[in-house]
Formats: C-alpha cells, structure tokens, sequence
C-alpha cells in the first residue's frame, strides 16, 4: 500500500486531471448558459489532434496549443449556431459533432501524415515542464506539485477566474439566468442566443486547451480516438458537481486519481483490462451514491 | 388632471382576426386604471401593444403627450414603462437581488458591486413598502413574494407606468389583499398602474376608472365610484349575467364519499393529519384553506397519486385506499383537475380525443379493442353542443382554447360521467365572468341530480355561494366546519389564518 500511494501516483493523477478539467470548466459554462454540451469528447479530440498537426510542422508546443484552441473553437460553431440561430437539438448536434470528430481527425491522420492508427515522430513537440524551485526543496512530496506542465498550472488559475467570472461578474450573472430562464433574460434586454453563441465558442478554447494537453503534454502523439471518454467523464463531473466549477474541478481531480490509480496497478501486475475499466467502475459508483444522496435530500 | 398616456384609435389584426379594433384609452397621471373584458376581449393584446410586444396594425400611442413606438419591451422599459406579467419571468435560483439587477448591473471595475446592489434593492423595498429579504433565493419565496419582485423588478428600472396582468390570479386571499394595498400605495406615490384583471370585486376595491373592452373593442369606460357591478358586467359580456347563484333545497342523502382519519406524509409533520369529513348526495361541501395547508395533499390521497399513510377512504361504500386512479373512477369518482392545461387536457390533441379519454376503453367509444374515432365525434359533438364550448369542431386541437372554454370541455367530459362523486378543483380560476356563471350553474345542477361534489377553491365568494358547508383547512387538519348560508369571508378568513374558535 505504502507503494501503491506514492508521491508518483499523486502527480500521475494531477497531470491525467487537467484536461478533464478544462474540458469540465468549458460545459459548466455551456451547460449555466442553456446548452447542455455533450460534445465535450469531439472537442477534445479535434483539439488533439489540431494541437499534433500544428506541433509538428511549427516544432513550437505553444503554437500547437495556440491552434488547438483556435480550432476547437471553430469546431464548436456548429453546436453553438446550430443550438441558437438555426434552433436545433443540441443533444443530436453533439452526437454529430461527436461522430465528425473521431471520423474527421482519423481521416485527416491518414491524409496529412499518411498513417492510420498512431502518429508519432521526434518532430512534434512536448509542452515544457516547469520546475518551480521552491517546491523541489519540499522534498518528494512536493515534488507531486513540481514540473508539471504550463498547462496544468494553468488550469488551476482558469478554475479560480471560471468561478469569480461565473459568480461575481455581470457576465456571469447573464450565463446563469440566460439558462435557467431565457425567456426572462429576453424580457431584460439580454440577447441570449448571442450569449450562448459566445459561451460555447470561447468555452471550446478550454476543450481545445484540454486537448493539447493530451497529446503534447504527458505524450507526444496523436492516435485515433485518443480521448477514450475523457469529455464523457468531464460530463459526469459537472453533473456530479452540479454546475459548479469548483466542485467539478474536485471530482476531475478524483477521476484522475482513478485513471492514475489503474495505470499503478498494472505494474502490480494488475491485468491491463481491468485496471483501464476502473475509472469507469469509480465513474458509476459515483453517480449511484450521488443519485441516492439526491433522493434523500428530495 | 393630465393624461400620461393615450391610445388612439389602435387596431392590431392576425390575418382575418381583429384582436383590437378602433381602441382608445386614456390613462392619467397616478391613477389605477382597470381595463376589464373576458377572455379574448383584446386586453393582453393591448397591453402588449403599450409593453412593445408587439405592434399595432394601426393607430397612436402617445407618451406624455408624445406619440411613440416601441420595436420591442425594451424600448417601453426605457420609456419607464414597467410591466409585471401573469407568469413570472424570474430566475429561481437566483436571489431577490440578482433577479432585480439582471441586465442592468451596478459594476465596481470588472466585478458587480454586489453590495451597492444589495443596498439599493433593500432602498426600494423600504421606500414602497415593498418588504423582501434581498438576499432570498427566489424560487424558496411564496407567489405573493415573487410577484414582489417583479414589482420591484419594474420600480428599479424606474417605471412611472406599472401594467399589471391578472396580477391576483395566482394569489391567496391574503397575499391578494396585501397586493391590492401596495397598489394603493404605489398609486398614492405617483406611479400610474393598469390594472388588467376580470375580477369586479378588485375593480372596484382599487381602481379609480375602468376602461371596459369586449371582443376586441372598448364598450364603456367609467368612473369606478359612479358605476356599479352590474354596469360593468353588462359592458364585458353585453348581457346581464346573474352573480346570484340560485341553490333549490335538496334532501342530503347517504354519504358517497367518506373520509375518516386519514393522515398523509411523515409523522413528524403530516400533510394531513386525521383529516374526516364526509360528502353526501344531494351537498357540496367546500375546503378553504391557505394554499399550502393540505388542499393538494388531500385532492392527491383522494385521487391516488399520494400514498395514504393512515385512515380510510371510501367511494361510494366501497373501502379505496389502495385502488388505482382508474378502479377509483370505476367506483364513480369524476375529478375536475386545478391544473386544466398539464392535468386535465392533451393540449397537442384534438377535441373528441380529450373528451372521450376515460371512456375510450369501452363501447361505444371502442370496439373489440379497437378505437372508433367515427363515435369519438359523434360523442363530442353532443358534448360540445350542450355544455356551450365556443370551439370550431370536434377536430379542433385543445392548447387553442382560452381558459374558460377549456374548463368548459373539461367540466363536459368529467359531469358526463355521471358519477356519483365529484371531486372539483378551483373550477373558475382564470376563467371568465360568463364562464364562472355557467360552470357555478352545471354544479348546483349536479347537487340537485343527487351528486355529492367536493369542492376545493382559493375563491371565498365562490365556496360562500355554491357549497352547503365548509370545511376549513389549516396546516393539514380541518379547524373548522361553517354552514355556508351562516358564514362570512371574514369568518372564514380567520380561520383560514389559523385563529382559534370561542
């Protein structure tokens, strides 16, 4: 056990978490504005892969992360026009988006690098790591905080600015009544399918962030369907947590734990099979106890 | 006086359909100003016209002697026109402040200065006797509060001219007494409020003139201090409509419908506790009560969609605690719901499929199991024809009905039953003057067929004139029962407070 819990698991699980949580921060706000966002998977993945492509042939990680953002953002066009100006449903947009994405980027995988499968080459870059010299000196320990990548602490701060722009600002305020009650927010002058327009697109840079993250940050790769659930994860997260970024934040945390905690138990000799379900096992079991806890409270 | 605002000659058509026709109306300066009329006599449509809804065909709106146009409710906020509607618009959860601001936030640099919002709500309230915690999240708040908002919703936005849309329609006797005193006071502080309602008792409790409006036109405008009921009622419905409700004696007969120490929720704090009554053939008996004191619980218990935790009911001799919906109406139950639109009706469906639903099981509606939409008809028709329901045909889809021919169709399907008991729920809420008349009529009809009727209504005047007793609910027990012909609306509202008897 005592090997099991090392300072090791705890960074694997902070570093699997951040693009959970990015791609958790982006449907908190789609899902407070009206459009409940189940394309977080297809996002991710475009981002992925935008973020490979760029990475490759600029040899510069931020570039990559820079086109992941923008790409996603543009990938999340068709959910946020199709929801608002063109009044489709949003859940059978995402199910499209989500299907473009893993047939789209396999196919562009096979037309731009010429391989199906896995990409990978010397030339796609890693994100840098950076090593904060105060937390070295906190020993092994705080090494679990130490040399993750930019992005990750980065995702912590877009936390904290997501919650102090959800709760403190006028914008903020417009996102949750705009979906709690459009019609209200009509009433008051809020043009709320410009809102929601704007909230999903500037929300899928933080997908797009999420999956540069996967494939520039532990890994430089892209292989097809890559993402394997994650942004159905950061969707039980904000379910989870209610709309509530902090909250969302904590359970991707402890869905990392579990993604970080299978991959440890495989070295234990754990069959592979059974440690790459166990987040999924964790997943359910957290929704049944909540769903529990919820019919007690009602 | 002046007048603050002036409509001239408005006429808004939908095609073939006049919705206003050569409207005029003048409203002055700090006065409540009642515009009355059935449903579908044009009222919304003009006070969606003067809130910038939507725009008149033809005709002058003029504002302070200025003539306007509003393209949408923004443009008549920012001519300080403010209107509360009948169904809220307001966030749940979000607070009593955060409701008021929304769109037009005080801000301190980026953030909103959530204490100079906080202080300037909590100034309004005080200033309009308005009394709501700003810090309340709204959807906790009872209706009466919510309505609150709104008011203060417009105030903050700095109206001068408050619309107020059936504002009393969903309220409590005694939420809509404390209503009708801020309307008062807001009046005596200068604002100018329209009072759009068709109940006459209001009218002329507050209102200083009436502007009266029938099909889409105005029939009369008085002052309310020189007018009487009577007048205004013949200018709504341009024929005298008795507000006396004649109840020939009949003899009570045997109980149809016992109740006997039911309880209903936890035991802590029952919904209902030891709740017995009974209902005879031959009487319509009346539950008052403050919404929220058991009426629902115990139209639930009766119906079956509430488990019953203790006691017995019984339909017709027959024990029915743990019946279904469906072995209860077999028994002889009819149930005339509250909720007409979500409850009582498909509103996607036509007509003959609403009012055959509950006998479609059986001939002649079904044969063989199989639906004969041909005898559907022909059983609507006959409905539609004798209970008067002003609709195109049997095929008609329901949803486009107004509130008192819904009601209408719903009261012909349910009576048509012929069941010995019939459970009513707020009959006439939202429904109009002509409507009320012909629905409190159908129901004395039904006691003097030997029908025991269980009648629960928020309406005083209603109970007072239609049932034999009254049976007072308060936090889940009956406090009280009163004869009807030896009570009052104060008696009974005293009661209903929760005082205690001598």
């Amino acid at each position: 056990m005592i090997d099991l819990i090392s300072p090791f698991l705890i960074y694997s699980a902070i570093q699997a978490a951040t693009p959970l949580l990015l791609a958790a921060m982006a449907g908190v706000f789609c899902s407070r504005v009206g459009v409940f966002n189940m394309a977080l998977e297809g996002q991710m993945l475009v981002g992925a892969f935008v973020a490979v492509a760029a990475g490759y042939f600029t040899h510069n990680a931020y570039a990559g992360i820079a086109a992941a953002m923008v790409g996603t953002m543009v990938f999340s066009v068709i959910l946020a026009a199709g929801s608002t100006w063109f009044r489709g449903n949003p859940v059978v947009l995402c199910i499209g988006m989500n299907l473009l994405a893993s047939g789209m980027t396999a196919y562009f995988l096979r037309l731009v690098f010429g391989v199906s499968g896995t990409f990978t080459n010397p030339a796609i870059p890693l994100i840098p790591r950076l090593s904060l010299p105060g937390l070295a000196a906190l020993g092994p320990w705080g090494a679990v905080l130490n040399n993750q990548t930019a992005v990750t602490y980065v995702s912590w701060l877009i936390v904290v600015l997501c919650t102090i722009l959800l709760f403190r600002t006028p914008i903020g305020l417009r996102i949750r009544g705009a979906g709690e009650n459009p019609e209200a927010a009509v009433a008051l002058g809020v043009d709320v399918d410009k809102l929601q327009f704007a909230t999903v697109v500037v929300s899928g840079a933080l997908v797009g962030l999420g999956g540069a993250q996967l494939s520039l940050g532990a890994v430089t790769l892209f292989s097809e369907d890559m993402t394997a659930g994650r942004g159905w994860i950061a969707l039980v997260a904000i379910m989870l947590a209610r709309d509530n970024p902090v909250g969302a934040a904590l359970a991707c945390l402890l869905f990392g734990l579990t993604d970080a905690l299978g991959l440890r138990l495989q070295s234990f000799g754990l069959p592979n099979q059974i440690a790459t379900i166990l987040p999924y096992v964790i997943t359910l079991v957290a929704l049944v106890a909540f769903a529990k806890r919820k019919r007690q409270l009602a | 006086m002046d007048n603050i605002l002036e409509v001239e000659n408005i006429e808004k058509r939908y095609g073939d359909l006049v919705a206003n026709r050569d409207v005029n109306l003048a409203v002055r300066q700090g006065e409540i100003h009642a515009v009355m009329g059935e449903n579908g006599a044009g009222k919304s449509t003009l006070m969606a016209i003067l809130f910038g809804m939507i725009r008149p065909s033809a005709g002058t709106v003029r504002l302070r002697g200025k003539p306007v146009q509003f393209a949408s409710t923004l443009d008549a906020i920012s001519a300080r026109i403010g209107m509360v509607h009948q169904a809220f618009k307001l966030f749940p959860s979000l607070t009593v402040w955060e409701n008021i601001v929304f769109g037009a936030e005080p801000v301190r640099g980026a953030l909103l200065d959530r204490k100079a919002a906080r202080e300037r709500v909590a100034a309004l309230a005080r200033t309009h006797h308005l009394d709501v915690d700003p810090d309340a999240v709204v959807g906790k708040l009872p209706i009466g509060m919510q309505q609150r908002v709104e008011i203060l919703k417009a105030l903050y936005r700095d109206a001068e001219i408050l619309i107020l849309d059936e504002p009393t329609a969903v309220l409590a006797p005694a939420e809509r007494d404390g209503l009708l005193k801020i309307m008062r006071e807001l009046a005596a502080s200068g604002k100018t409020l329209l009072f759009v309602t068709h109940k006459l008792n209001e009218v002329m409790a507050v209102s200083d003139r009436v502007t009266v409006m029938r099909r889409g036109e105005v029939t009369d405008r008085m002052v309310t201090a020189d007018t009487t009921a009577a007048a205004i009622i013949r200018a709504m419905t341009g024929r005298e409509v008795s507000h006396e409700v004649v109840k020939p004696a009949t003899a009570r007969g045997r109980p149809l419908l016992e109740i006997d120490r039911l309880m209903v929720g936890n035991a802590a704090k029952p919904a209902l506790d030891a709740v017995s009554f009974a209902v005879h053939a031959g009487e319509i008996v009346g539950i008052a009560g403050v919404a929220g004191n058991g009426q629902a619980e115990l139209v639930d218990a009766v119906t079956g969609r509430r488990v019953i935790d203790g006691g017995t009911l019984t339909i017709a001799g027959t024990r029915a605690n743990d019946l279904s919906l469906r072995e209860r109406r077999g028994l002889g139950m009819a149930i005339v719901p509250e909720d007409r639109h979500d409850v009582g009706s498909v509103a996607g469906m036509p007509a003959y499929v609403n009012m055959s639903m509950g006998k479609h099981r059986a001939p002649p509606l079904s044969r063989r199991g199989l639906i004969d939409r041909a005898a559907m008809r022909r059983h609507a028709e006959t409905l539609i024809q004798r209970f008067g329901v002003a609709i195109q045909g049997p095929d008609t889809r329901v949803g486009t009905l107004s509130g008192g021919n819904l009601q209408k169709l719903i009261v012909a399907r349910e009576f048509d039953h012929q069941a010995p008991v019939l459970l009513v729920e707020q009959p006439t809420r939202g429904v109009d003057v002509g409507a009320i008349e012909y629905i409190h009529r159908v129901l004395v009809d039904e006691r003097s067929a030997g029908r025991a009727v269980l009648l629960i209504s928020s309406e005083l005047p209603e109970l007072l004139a239609l049932c034999d007793r009254i049976l007072v609910l308060y936090e889940g027990r009956i406090v009280r029962e009163l004869a009807a012909s030896q009570t009052d609306e104060k008696e009974i509202g005293f009661y209903m407070a929760g005082g205690k008897g001598a």
